[in-house]
């Protein structure tokens, strides 16, 4: 059965940015499982956007630079996903790197290396529909990872639990499904692990700060090293249930349906850890498509930025101006709270950031922000690409722009810019 | 434009009507809320976000196991600020001397929770909920309280949220909270807003008319109030928190009626290098309260202000291999304001008594709260669940 225009819009919102009428029209050709497959025919493992400056590579004079202008090049850094993600063939791409981001966290101001953060998004994106396990392998071993969660000072002699206690916590098995003791094993476990700061910031294994040890962990007892402990998790079927309910609260609802849960989770595990099976099953269920599935994720304030911006095309010249309002909306980018990620959902409105949002949406509709030059009224949808606001139905105009029908319904007015404000500023317009 | 225009014109602007969100006498009717409940009383909460060293902040300096365990992090005995002959403030901590001079300043000790857990985030949920340590709630104690509780809907809030850190205590359903960074600026884009009327069974929908809702009915209260209010003598310093207790003091100045207002201060989490960072921290906390209290008092408000910190939980009782400290469990915090009566209360948990290298909690962290619902808002009993904690005489 074909995708209605509305089903198009849902798949498109919930999986990348939204998406034009022309993406949408092309979407809504497809049944529901060849438009999931043509989502994944485009994922890139690479990003299009070219390296932030200096940080093509990591010789030692370019990291006398790094120390000098580390916060203009994390500002870069933050500017270069906006690019990114504004220009990326596979929306799909950056969702997922995103969903890891928020998920595998690191922060610059704890990490304060723009390139090692650099590195770990590129390792994100390059494993973001690929296989949970070598993605959980790379990152333990990410330096950004390493200094954001102290493996970097976890010794023999002294051992540093934090890494340990947020990889059982939120990276793959969720709170419950094990005991402090398990944490301090296997942070001993862990020991020996090392960024070489001074060496280009790599990975090394110091064989005389390991615990070489016997550990007992979630039962198993042995010697065992760092990637034992990450072996003898993946073992658990807890992280499979884990993984799957943290992709449901991110593309479904946040009422995850256990049973549902449960069949991903075994599948996820058949397959082996592969994230695109899992994720294809998770896209073509039924749950994803129910009506009580539409309109009922708030959009992260990256969401609204760059579907906002892609839709409408703004010419943004300096992508640092989102970061900046990212940050204002409560989404730092390579800067997250803490190492559970941002909140989301129902959090990220307060009486603050609704309204930041309202007042941004405002401004750049009205194209009154700097770093955007927006015409306003009819000359704009004369704009290449944009057309479709002044040619189109109201009707179709509604369904692009809104989930769910406005609160206020649109008044008869006879400039569609103004109808086009209208929705970007009803309540509606920040549901996805 | 100046602010005092800013103002005038948010003032005037016809969109803040105001609507009251809740039907707030049918709510009061159906619960035994006592007619004096004191709701002229502000408490603020002041979060120490990502577990605060207990024992380098009142110090056992007394102890000479305290300086055993932390060869690296002890504060020297000389540094110490003496409260007694066996316990002291953090040098950085000198602004609330005259404070705790004036017995203005009440610090309890060993402050925990039975099986206490060591993730941030659930310590955190545990402390903000008021649950056991395996209870799962997800509203807050506050908003749990006042559920049962409603405070008169002629506040312009219930509850105020400065700073980056959630509405913690504050979050629920019911309770009207709002976050706000700059009362002006608020004001200015509030005002472009209205009012919602219709409801959502869409519980994302729902939460935004809510929002919506909560924000146009205090931008109706701040613009007259603000405006009409002196600006502060009082010079803060320029730290989050310092930005966070003046916007605190300008509502209080401003007579904004608000039953309690949450701040943030972090991060605490100190588990490499913390001397340094631990240091600004308190001091910046220090300073702030200080600046705080001084606008407060020259406002006339002082007396009717109550302060109270928490934190997810403290940190062990010996320092780690990074000159820093993991995770723990019970700590110190205190009550402050022109109420209270100062002085040291509990015991200071024992360095001979380690679980597992952790200080032993001697008073259950609902205590407070007991103490504040009772002795500050005077709504004995209202909150079931509280009558296994005790009451701490701590307020006059």
């Amino acid at each position: 059965m074909k995708l209605s225009f509305e089903d198009a819009r849902h798949l498109l919102a919930r999986t990348g940015f939204g998406g034009s009428p022309t993406e949408i029209d092309r979407v809504a050709t497809m049944d529901r499982e060849v438009a999931v497959d043509y989502l994944f025919e485009g994922i890139t493992e690479r990003a299009v956007t070219s390296p932030p400056q200096g940080m093509k590579g990591m010789t030692d004079e370019q990291k006398k630079t790094f120390r000098q202008e580390r916060n203009d090049e994390a500002l870069a850094l933050k500017g270069w996903w906006y690019q990114e993600l504004l220009s990326t063939p596979s929306p799909l791409t950056e969702r997922m790197t995103l969903f890891w981001h928020d998920h595998f966290t690191s922060g610059y101001k704890k990490v304060k290396w723009p390139a090692l953060l650099y590195r770990q998004n590129l390792l994100l994106r390059r494993n973001a529909l690929g296989s949970f396990r070598d993605l959980l392998f790379e990152i333990a071993k990410d330096s950004a990872m390493m200094l954001y969660l102290d493996t970097q000072t976890n010794r023999k002699d002294h051992p540093n639990e934090n890494f340990a206690r947020e990889l059982f916590e939120l990276f793959t098995l969720g709170e419950g499904q094990y005991t402090e003791q398990d944490i301090k094993e296997a942070a001993r476990a862990f020991t020996g692990w090392h960024v070489a700061v001074r060496h280009g910031g790599e990975f090394v294994f110091h064989q005389h700060q390991h615990d070489s040890g016997v550990k007992r962990v979630l039962g198993r007892v042995g010697a065992f090293g760092g990637d034992d402990i990450l072996s003898i998790i993946l073992d658990q079927p807890g992280c499979a249930r884990h993984i799957t309910t943290r992709l449901w609260l991110e593309f479904i609802s946040d009422q995850p349906d256990s049973h549902e849960v449960e069949r991903l989770a075994v599948l996820f595990r058949a397959n082996d850890y592969h994230m695109r099976p899992l994720l294809r099953a998770l896209l073509v269920s039924p749950q994803s498509w129910a009506p009580e599935s539409r309109g009922v994720l708030v959009k992260s304030p990256v969401e609204l930025l760059v579907g906002t911006g892609r839709l409408f095309q703004w010419p943004i010249q300096e992508t640092e101006v989102l970061v900046k309002y990212g940050r204002r909306l409560g989404q730092d980018l390579f800067d997250p709270p803490n190492v559970k990620g941002w909140p989301g959902g129902t959090r990220w409105i307060t009486s603050t950031t609704i309204l930041a949002r309202w007042q941004l949406l405002q401004r750049s509709l009205r194209g009154a922000e700097s770093g955007m030059h927006q015409p306003q009224g009819a000359g704009i949808s004369m704009a290449h690409g944009l057309a479709w606001v002044a040619q189109d139905s109201l009707d179709r105009v509604q369904a692009v722009l809104t989930a769910l029908p406005p609160v206020t319904p649109i008044r008869d007015v006879s400039d569609r810019w103004q109808a086009v404000q209208q929705l970007v500023m009803d309540p509606v317009y920040q549901l996805k | 434009m100046t602010r005092r225009e800013l103002l005038q014109l948010a003032a005037t602007l016809p969109l803040m009507v105001f609507i009251d969100p809740y039907p707030r006498q049918a709510l009061a009717a159906s619960t035994r809320s006592p007619q004096h409940a004191r709701w002229d009383r502000v408490l603020i909460l002041i979060e120490l976000n990502g577990g605060n060293d207990g024992l380098n902040t009142l110090v056992p300096y007394g102890d000479a196991r305290y300086y055993h365990m932390r060869p690296r992090l002890a504060i020297a005995r000389e540094r110490v600020l003496q409260l007694n002959e066996q316990i002291g403030l953090h040098y950085a901590l000198a602004p609330l001397m005259p404070l705790w001079q004036q017995q203005e300043l009440a610090w309890v000790q060993g402050v925990g929770y039975a099986e206490p857990n060591r993730s941030h985030f659930r310590s955190i949920e545990v402390w903000e909920t008021g649950s056991d340590s395996r209870q799962i709630m997800d509203v807050g104690w506050i908003a749990r309280l006042f559920a049962n509780n409603p405070p008169p809907s002629t506040l312009a809030a219930d509850g105020i949220v400065l700073g980056r850190r959630d509405a913690g205590p504050l979050s629920g359903k019911t309770i009207r909270t709002i976050a706000l960074e700059d009362p002006q600026q608020f004001l200015v884009q509030a005002s472009r807003v209205s009012s919602p009327t219709r409801a959502s069974s869409n519980p994302a929908l729902a939460h935004i008319l809510q929002v919506q809702r909560e924000l146009t009915h205090a931008a109706a209260d701040f613009a007259q109030r603000l405006e009409q209010s002196p600006s502060l003598q009082a010079s803060f310093p320029a730290s989050p928190i310092g930005r966070q207790l003046q916007t605190a003091a300008q509502l209080l100045a401003a007579k904004i009626p608000v039953a309690v207002i949450k701040v943030s201060i972090g991060s605490f989490d100190t588990h490499a290098n913390q001397l340094g960072h631990h240091e600004r921290l308190l001091r910046e906390l220090a300073e702030a309260i200080v600046a705080f209290r001084q606008a407060v008092r020259e406002a006339g408000h002082w007396d009717r202000v109550l302060m109270m910190t928490y934190s997810e939980f403290g940190r062990r009782a010996g320092e780690n291999a990074s000159a820093g400290t993991d995770h723990g469990t019970a700590a110190p915090h205190f009550f402050l304001g022109g109420a209270v009566k100062g002085g040291l209360y509990g015991a200071a948990p024992s360095l001979m008594d380690l679980p597992e290298g952790d200080l032993r909690y001697h008073i259950d962290y609902r205590s407070l709260y007991r103490t504040i619902i009772t002795n500050w808002w005077d709504l004995p009993g209202a909150m079931s669940g509280l009558s296994d904690h005790h009451v701490i005489d701590c307020l006059a």
